[in-house]
């Protein structure tokens, strides 16, 4: 028959992939290249406007900031060596780190900070991380390794927001005559081979780099859109190193192989939004929104009323830490002198008695669909413990974009959410909770205790006396209830045990990889 | 012929033109843009000049309907936009991506025609026997198992009991490496082999029992003829009309890529970057692909219906008819 010629072709197919099947394991990576794997690719490679963490976890292998923080949320250096503040505050000089050179071999010298600064500053450039440096008004280089700050407030957070890769060191050439999201040319530990979308991306150690490393030649990046897939591929050895989202395949059994899993709490944080206020853009006058969350009682009320561990646990099988608003361990209170974090359903009956509400009231909750993972769980389980005060939750899935809008727009009444952290607490809250925020519509409540604490957190310089102010910021969050933070979860990698030296990092970071090596 | 094929092609002209504007029309009236795509909430964060920076980098500065003029007028010269996103040209993408969809497509429709025709045969003519039965059960099971369960296991079964995992994320084109290739494409091909195989195989049986009772099939057994040459030449041939339909709609439909399976197998195909597309709301990307994936569906359909007038001699489309 006509299709004989097919057959034959077929069996032959299936006999060289049963013939593979034979020749047992294919170790393709023998070599000193790192495999890695993860589910999403990066969606553009200039590092000052791709604020995804996706986009992220690879322009920060390629470029350096001028400082990085490590595995415990503190400044480190990175291009500069040291920083310092002047007596009055205003003024923020760092001292750069000597014979840097970027990948295409040019000096990396103050011209190179001043251009980057001024780029992200630049309007034109769409860059997100401006709104974090918006206190910088003058950008000077007095000599080729000095670069000082002139700050219109004592800025402290300032260092901290500048240790992002999306305040990276750019070369002034490429910014000058180039394209950033196409000549990937940074200072970091690896250099771009190629880049692949939705495929592979091929890094090279980056041999001319000032710290000590990298030990292994280069990176190959694959993507493995499915989680399931990479954890397969980790079983099978044919990767060396993985990034994983989902706690559910985080946490699947890997026994009898030589798979390890690393986790690290996350500083980003699982919340249930609440909005008690319409607050309109520019300095306008919030008005109470026209619903139950307005009411101060209700909200605690819902505070007291939500069993956080037993989100946790049955929406992430328990992979989690019960939070408050602060997730940087330095700044964050045990969780048992926050209001009401022991579940009290009696006291909660009572606040919705107080407030006029005992016989409950109908809410909908904004959620998108898998992202996080949990998110849909997360709701589930809010719904039915907040049935027990009469509160009845309708879920309303959304895809991810036009989850942010709505999210962006405030246009919800409540939302779970996964926010991001930051290693200062003020960055980490400035954009929803002072007076103007850019997100305090998306807040969705503001009082002058919230915008008085945190504009003294901006500016105070004594560690101790900041640290206090944050305590009762965060001992006014959560007694006024605008939100409520539910929890931190775990980011895991999955690797072989063969792959030592790596060190994750509360922010996701994976600047560490520089420092990994391969001992098969 | 002649003529027949150059009135199907011009008459698919304005089909492909009415999906364009579908498209385009649908992608922009979906919430988001490309700039809350790659920002997420940091998208709130931008000043106006900010945002107005960025949506001219995205050529989203300009209305829609000039947006879908110049798009239209640039397809006509042949290229058919540019990915800002990737940072390549549609034309591009669509090139390096479809020769894995393509791959898979014919695979998976091998698969299925070598299985499921002659299962459908041996059924029809042992009906009630137990090839039947078995042929019937197989269908049944190929039909009803979704075919992410399919692939999962297969992945399961690989890599737990194996230790292998033909495609980690290393995808090797054919042309690159054949033998690693085929390794690679041999399980997503057969996962989406197995459902078609199943409703080929249902397909060719109940036509085969209609043709069997047919009045010239008892002719041409009382004429004597061997029963292999009555079930190859007369019954088969008349019973291939609805496989190959059913074929070419399976195939059409293949070739628009197959998300599933290449998310969960890592194949780099139309189907995961169409989807990457529309999350990322590429509208370049997302209005090119469909375009092409349009163009397919109307040459395999031009396709099929040639290969009717060669199955059975009483079709022709010879004087427009």
């Amino acid at each position: 028959m006509m299709q004989m010629s097919r057959v034959v072709a077929l069996a032959a197919a299936v006999l060289l992939m049963v013939g593979m099947v034979q020749s047992g394991p294919v170790s393709a990576q023998d070599s000193n290249t790192l495999i890695m794997a993860r589910a999403v690719d990066a969606t553009g490679l200039d590092p000052h406007t791709q604020t995804a963490f996706a986009s992220i976890r690879l322009t920060e292998l390629i470029y350096e900031p001028l400082v990085n923080t490590n595995e415990n949320l503190e400044v480190v250096p990175a291009l500069a060596e040291s920083w310092e503040f002047s007596d009055d505050g205003l003024a923020l000089t760092f001292t750069l780190r000597e014979g840097v050179t970027f990948h295409d071999g040019s000096d990396f010298t103050s011209a190179d900070v001043v251009a980057s600064l001024e780029r992200i500053l630049d309007e034109e450039t769409g860059s997100a991380t401006r709104s974090n440096l918006l206190s910088i008004t003058s950008i000077d280089a007095p000599d080729d390794l000095t670069v000082v700050l002139g700050l219109s407030l004592p800025d402290v957070p300032l260092v901290t927001a500048l240790a992002s890769a999306n305040a990276a060191i750019l070369s002034a050439d490429v910014i000058e005559s180039g394209d950033p999201s196409v000549d990937a040319i940074g200072t970091g530990p690896f250099v771009l081979d190629s880049w692949t979308p939705e495929e592979q991306t091929l890094l090279s150690a980056n041999e001319n780099w000032w710290g000590d490393g990298p030990n292994v030649d280069g990176i190959e990046i694959r993507i493995i859109p499915d989680e399931s897939t990479i954890m397969a591929a980790l079983r099978a050895g044919e990767i060396d190193f993985a990034l994983l989202n989902d706690p559910l395949i985080a946490t699947l059994p890997t026994d009898g192989t030589d798979v390890v899993i690393n986790r690290a709490p996350d500083i980003a944080y699982h919340v249930l939004q609440l909005r008690a206020m319409d607050i309109p853009a520019d300095p306008g006058t919030p008005s109470a929104v026209d619903n139950p969350l307005s009411v101060l009682e209700v909200r605690q009320a819902m505070s007291c009323a939500i069993d956080r561990q037993a989100v946790i646990d049955s929406a992430a099988l328990g992979e989690g830490q019960v939070t408050g608003p602060l997730t940087i361990p330095s700044f964050a209170m045990p969780t048992d002198q926050l209001f009401c974090y022991e579940q009290d359903v009696d006291r909660a009956r009572e606040l919705m008695e107080a407030a006029g509400y005992a016989d409950g009231f109908e809410l909908t909750v904004i959620v998108a669909a898998a992202e996080p993972p949990t998110a849909l769980r997360e709701a589930e389980t809010i719904q039915a413990q907040l049935q027990e005060i009469n509160i009845s939750i309708e879920i309303e899935p959304l895809e991810l974009s036009v989850y942010v809008d709505r999210w962006l727009a405030g246009d919800f009444d409540a939302a779970i959410a996964l926010n991001g952290g930051r290693a200062d607490p003020y960055t980490m809250y400035a954009r929803y909770w002072e007076i103007g925020a850019q997100f305090g519509n998306v807040a969705g409540y503001i009082d002058d205790t919230l915008d008085e604490l945190m504009k003294s957190g901006q500016t105070e310089t004594d560690p101790a006396a900041r640290a206090e102010i944050f305590n009762q910021f965060e001992t006014h969050l959560t007694e006024t209830s605008p939100w409520i933070w539910l929890y931190t979860r775990f980011l895991y990698t999955g690797q072989q045990s063969y792959v030592e030296g790596f060190v994750p990092n509360p922010t996701g970071s994976l600047v560490s990889l520089s420092q990994v090596s391969i001992n098969r | 012929m002649l003529r027949y094929l150059i009135q199907r092609l011009l008459m698919a002209i304005p089909t492909l033109i009415g999906v364009t504007v579908l498209v385009f029309t649908a992608i922009r009236l979906v919430p988001g843009d490309s700039i809350t795509a790659m920002l997420g909430t940091e998208a709130g964060l931008l000043t106006q000049t900010q945002r107005a920076a960025l949506e001219s980098y995205f050529g989203l500065d300009k209305g829609p309907v000039q947006q879908y003029f110049s798009w239209i007028g640039n397809v006509f010269r042949g290229d058919l936009g540019y990915s800002v996103r990737l940072g390549e040209p549609v034309g591009d993408l669509i090139l390096r991506r479809f020769p894995v969809t393509l791959q898979l497509a014919l695979m998976s429709v091998m698969i299925a025609i070598v299985v499921g025709v002659p299962l459908g045969i041996s059924s029809a003519i042992y009906r009630d026997s137990a090839i039947d039965l078995t042929g019937r059960l197989f269908a049944l099971i190929g039909l009803a198992a979704p075919n992410f369960l399919v692939a999962t296991v297969l992945i399961y079964v690989l890599s737990v009991y194996f230790g292998i995992l033909p495609n980690a994320g290393n995808f090797t084109r054919f042309t690159d490496d054949p033998v690693r290739n085929l390794s690679q494409m041999i399980f997503p091909a057969l996962t989406l082999g197995l459902a078609f195989s199943a409703s080929i195989m249902r397909t060719t049986r109940s036509a085969m029992l209609e043709v069997l009772g047919m009045d010239y099939i008892r002719t041409a057994r009382s004429k004597g003829l061997r029963e292999k040459i009555v079930i190859s030449r007369h019954a088969f041939r008349n019973a291939l009309i609805p496989v190959v339909t059913l074929t070419g709609i399976e195939f059409s439909y293949l070739l628009g890529g197959t998300v599933i399976i290449e998310q969960i197998f890592a194949l780099p195909g139309l189907g995961r970057l169409t989807l990457n597309a529309i999350a990322q709301r590429d509208y370049a990307l997302i209005q090119g692909v469909t375009l092409f994936i349009a163009c397919n569906v109307v040459i395999i359909n031009l396709l099929v219906d040639i290969g009717y007038a060669i199955i059975d001699p009483r079709i022709s489309y010879a004087d427009g008819s």
